[in-house]
């Protein structure tokens, strides 16, 4: 008995001689989480002495931690907006630093059964807008979706106030409509890309970052041609829906979360943007 | 004579046990309406909050708070699941209790505990994975993720507490009832129907509104398995929302004190006005009548 707590004790004592690990918290955008937690197991390879620990929660959620300043980074699909600086202000967190991390580009997929190549913004806004009319997809140019019982459309989307919900609304509709209720609002990208795959009626939408082979991404139509969102297009913009992804800190004396966001920046950690299927920045 | 110090100590201890429930349940509702008040004060609208489906918390244009979607989507869910749910779960009662065999009875008695433990993300699984494709299978509809599937959930969820109540309620049934209808030479059937029905009435209702109450404030399982669609639905067959999916689903994301988090605090409290009227009810049943 008395070797076994000796033991125990030997364990912990040696244990936490060795973890002086100082643990950078990160939270924040689901849409974010899979680069940052890839770039914080990169970064753990390079300094084996710190610690980044990722969650999501959504934009708002993680920002409003860095305000609370239960952060060190904040994941933001949007960037920040001036309430919650003057929030920020009043909490003493005066230093809020912006960096732009990566481009996302929304995706517009159906189900792989589903005959149509692309759809304009008019046909995105008809399905999904407040007041369109489209319920059927024989209203988009007379598409017939093989395996779709009456030819309904069924709208999958996400929560109400997720960036990725907010961001689609705003780049379809501008800032003047609603999205159009009845939709099914799912809490994460992948449950969407999950649901489309199993549902030939439906139609969804997430970042380019979530796609995978078992859905059809569509095109979207910018004038004459019809654009698929991949790196090129996203990173000229020429994709209609391609947006900035940013990450917050409280700029303090800590030193080694600059390193990190500065490391963010450079070409060894937008190699692994690209393969999570972002868009890098142009290196400066 | 004195009563020893310890016993005492006891004594109070057991009373504070007591008083903590009353305190712990005042508590919780002083929370819940500090939290929502702002808003009933505010933005609250009576006539657009119970009676209209529009619920857009994050609109660009002209925020709404309207739940009858959510409400509607509620009470669906709730009935539907109980009509399945009741019956079953009393005649499961009624067999364990009465009709199988001894050692079969404690069989299952663990089956039907096991059932209980199941966590409700693992029964939004269920939904999602094997009632989903079932439903499409077996209907033709497009979806499967709608208020028939929640339905059937929760009426699977709720299933073990009715039955494990509802047979606790016969069980308390005195043996000699029993004894009594056979020496009148009744079968088992008329003493299931007869006897024991009416003798363990009040036991059986509290059975089925304790299921009531569960299936009321489910969430992840119903945020699962309704396909989370604000909307009213037509038919079983559609998706729908509920009113605690809801808080589950938005509380994380809206920020601490701001409209929408206190709007969401009304929501809950209508849900804690709910299941209070559910206790009222069945407390009014299962009291005796004074005549």
């Amino acid at each position: 008995m008395n070797k076994f707590v000796y033991l125990i004790l030997f364990c912990l004592l040696s244990c936490s001689k060795k973890q002086q690990i100082l643990i950078i918290q990160n939270k924040g955008s689901d849409t974010l989480v899979n680069l940052a937690q890839a770039w914080a197991e990169e970064y753990k390879k390079i300094h084996p002495d710190l610690a980044i620990a990722v969650s999501g929660g959504g934009s708002g959620t993680g920002i409003a931690a860095l305000i609370n300043g239960t952060v060190d980074i904040a994941n933001s699909s949007r960037a920040i907006k001036e309430e919650e600086l003057e929030e920020a202000r009043q909490n003493k967190q005066d230093n809020i630093k912006e960096y732009i991390v990566a481009i996302d580009a929304l995706a517009v997929f159906v189900h792989l059964k589903n005959p149509l190549q692309g759809l304009t913004k008019d046909e995105i806004a008809c399905i999904y807008g407040e007041g369109g009319e489209c319920e059927f997809w024989h209203q988009i140019r007379g598409t017939v979706v093989p395996g779709c019982k009456d030819n309904k459309i069924i709208r999958v989307s996400r929560q109400s106030n997720s960036g990725t919900y907010q961001y689609f609304r705003d780049s379809i509709l501008g800032k003047k409509r609603d999205l159009k209720l009845g939709s099914m609002d799912l809490n994460g990208s992948k449950e969407a890309i999950d649901l489309v795959e199993h549902t030939p009626c439906s139609i969804g939408y997430s970042g380019m970052g979530y796609l995978n082979k078992n859905v059809k991404t569509l095109c979207l139509n910018q004038d004459e041609d019809c654009i698929f969102p991949n790196l090129e297009t996203a990173k000229t913009k020429k994709y209609p829906i391609s947006r900035n992804l940013y990450m917050y800190t409280n700029q303090t004396q800590n030193k080694s979360i600059n390193d990190y966001m500065n490391w963010t920046q450079s070409k060894a950690a937008q190699m692994i943007t690209i393969k999570a299927g972002y868009v890098p920045l142009d290196n400066k | 004579m004195k009563k020893p110090l310890s016993e005492k100590i006891i004594e109070s201890l057991i009373k504070i046990c007591g008083l903590s429930s009353i305190i712990l349940i005042l508590g919780i509702f002083i929370f819940i309406f500090k939290e929502a008040f702002p808003f009933m004060k505010g933005a609250f609208n009576f006539k657009e909050f119970f009676f209209s489906p529009d619920w857009y918390p994050a609109s660009v244009v002209k925020v709404r708070y309207g739940t009858l979607a959510l409400i509607t989507g509620t009470l669906m869910v709730t009935t539907l699941s109980m009509l399945m749910a009741v019956p079953l779960g009393l005649a499961c009662a009624f067999y364990i209790s009465e009709f199988c065999h001894p050692n079969l009875r404690e069989i299952y008695k663990i089956m039907i505990e096991f059932l209980a433990a199941i966590p409700s993300v693992v029964w939004g699984f269920i939904a999602i994975m094997m009632v989903n494709p079932l439903l499409i299978y077996l209907f033709n509809e497009p979806i499967g993720l709608n208020i028939l599937n929640a339905s059937i959930i929760l009426a699977l969820m709720s299933l073990p507490l009715i039955i494990s109540v509802g047979e606790d309620a016969l069980r308390a049934v005195p043996e000699s009832y029993r004894e009594a209808a056979e020496g009148m030479g009744a079968t088992k059937w008329e003493i299931a129907l007869k006897v024991l029905l009416p003798a363990a009435k009040k036991g059986l209702l509290a059975a089925a509104l304790l299921g009531v109450g569960r299936a009321l404030g489910e969430t992840m399982a119903v945020l699962m398995a309704t396909g989370h669609s604000i909307q009213i639905p037509k038919s079983v067959f559609e998706p729908g929302r509920t009113l605690t999916a809801t808080i589950a689903a938005e509380l994380g994301e809206s920020p601490k004190g701001g409209e929408h988090y206190q709007a969401l605090f009304t929501i809950g409290l209508v849900l804690f006005f709910f299941s209070f009227l559910i206790n009222l009810i069945s407390e009014w049943f299962i009291k005796p009548k004074k005549r």
